[in-house]
């Protein structure tokens, strides 16, 4: 165990860290922003809804991470002179850009799975009452359906955000320097692979610890009326 | 009880299955770990077999030394880590003997030496000096002595992207990620240049074989120690080098003397 290389590498993989949250970050904005709407789609009854979200989803959960990451990268650069042609290769040129734009598909997909869940699980009862109270629509969704289903699917969600941070690890394979990138670098030219590697999880385990506390404090707002009473 | 059986069961292959991975250990077997995506060094055929002179070379030496080698692939950055972890005895994937690697692994003699050399888009105009390459990106295989270098002599004015191999350059190259990729020139030329993806690329500035980074050529890494394997391996270069093996290996794939001086 060499200290000294932890020590001298510290601040290159704070800086491979900041790339991880920030890679972390985008992509679940995004993500979400997709996730909601198609989770909607998802529902719906009419078949020209829901059957384009079954498939965008049944293709980012059945197939690797890793593959998607390589088709986005490596799959683009064939396609570069078309690209070029509807102004969209300065985009696909960054490494980043690739790497953020499969996450946020990916974690799209399985968000929207995860609320689907929650809309499925709200009991028909509520719904018809909020029928009656003269509610439809968006209105329905906003006030009603979608806060539900938040609540529901938040212990899931939490996990699939987990999942997402972790996997931006893979990312490092098409150039982009995050906590892995860093490491990989730093330890295939001093080969002090253990002291590298160690650092680099337990950067991880502080980060998702971080993530875990947040989403445990949001879990607990929303569920304050499930508490007893002498708990609140 | 249908439970226990499954896992008696499981028990008992998975000692098998251990039972099985040390047992080949005894053989008389030299296992060799290399890359096999590194043309024309090392690479995989049209069938997914290795082939290249790097593949040659080790299956001359093995002959020679009368042992049975056994190649296991691994990727650039995972071989010697693998070979710390006895996964195999020897690295024949054209790993340059450096100082960095010495402190970790032995080598043998050198069995080739090549120079490294930028590569980029034909008219392209760029100048390679700190100022001509400044904000250029180079791409680099990752872990490389070639990275070492890039980062070394460069690292303040251009932008280094390193890959998991030569393969993914070329192509991020080709796709114009990239402006310039630095490697070892032999790898480059017939690797990339002389392919058609490399048509409209040429090589540019001068030929680097400084000691620092790219050594005393390229040598055959065994664990620290292993000096009977390391002279085995040494007597066995001299004796193709002189006995018209490599010479024969040698002409089917270069029409130069790839050992150098």
């Amino acid at each position: 165990m060499d200290i000294s290389i932890i020590q001298d590498s510290i601040p290159r993989l704070l800086h491979g860290a900041v790339t991880t949250v920030e890679l972390t970050a985008v992509s679940l904005a995004f993500g979400l922003c997709l996730a909601v709407p198609f989770a909607i789609m998802r529902t719906h009854r009419n078949p020209l809804l829901w059957m384009p979200v079954y498939a965008f989803n049944f293709y980012f959960r059945g197939t690797p991470l890793l593959v998607q990451v390589f088709l986005v990268y490596y799959g683009s650069g064939q396609f570069q002179i078309f690209l070029t042609q509807v102004g969209l290769w300065t985009f696909f040129q960054q490494a980043t850009f690739c790497a953020v734009l499969t996450l946020t598909l990916n974690t799209a997909a399985y968000t929207c799975e995860i609320l689907r869940g929650g809309i499925e699980a709200i009991s028909f009862g509520e719904i018809e009452a909020a029928r009656a109270c003269g509610m439809s629509g968006l209105l329905l969704y906003r006030r009603i359906i979608l806060p539900k289903a938040f609540r529901l699917a938040w212990p899931a969600y939490t996990n699939e955000v987990v999942f997402l941070l972790q996997a931006t690890s893979l990312v490092s394979i098409i150039t982009v320097m995050d906590i892995t990138g860093v490491a990989r670098m730093v330890a295939s030219r001093s080969f002090a692979f253990y002291e590298l590697y160690i650092t680099a999880a337990i950067l991880y385990l502080i980060l998702v610890y971080g993530v875990l506390s947040f989403f445990r404090k949001v879990e607990y707002r929303l569920s304050g009326h499930l508490r007893h009473p002498s708990l609140r | 009880m249908r439970k226990w059986s499954l896992v008696i069961l499981l028990l008992v292959l998975a000692v098998c299955w251990f039972g099985n991975a040390s047992a080949a250990d005894s053989t008389k077997k030299l296992r060799i770990g290399t890359e096999g995506a590194y043309p024309p060094f090392n690479f995989k055929d049209n069938n997914g077999k290795l082939a290249g002179f790097d593949i040659d070379i080790a299956e001359a030496l093995s002959k020679e030394m009368g042992m049975e080698c056994e190649f296991k692939e691994q990727d650039w950055d995972g071989l010697i880590p693998g070979l710390l972890s006895k996964k195999f005895d020897a690295i024949v994937a054209s790993m340059s003997i450096t100082d960095e690697r010495k402190q970790k692994v032995d080598f043998s003699n050198k069995y080739y030496q090549t120079p490294a050399r930028f590569v980029t888009k034909k008219g392209a105009g760029i100048t390679v000096s700190k100022e001509g390459l400044k904000g250029k990106t180079v791409g680099v295989q990752r872990a490389t002595i070639h990275e070492n270098f890039i980062r070394d002599m460069f690292g303040d004015s251009v932008v280094v992207k390193a890959y998991p191999t030569q393969d993914e350059a070329d192509m991020d190259l080709v796709a114009g990620r990239l402006d310039l990729m630095i490697a070892d020139a032999t790898v480059l030329l017939s690797g990339f240049l002389a392919t058609d993806a490399g048509k409209g690329f040429e090589f540019i500035g001068p030929s680097y074989v400084d000691k620092k980074w790219f050594g005393e050529g390229v040598g055959i890494a065994v664990r620290k120690g292993d000096d009977k394997l390391r002279e085995k391996l040494n007597k066995a270069i001299d004796t193709i080098r002189t006995n018209g093996v490599y010479r024969n290996i040698n002409a089917k794939y270069f029409n130069f003397d790839v050992y150098g001086q």
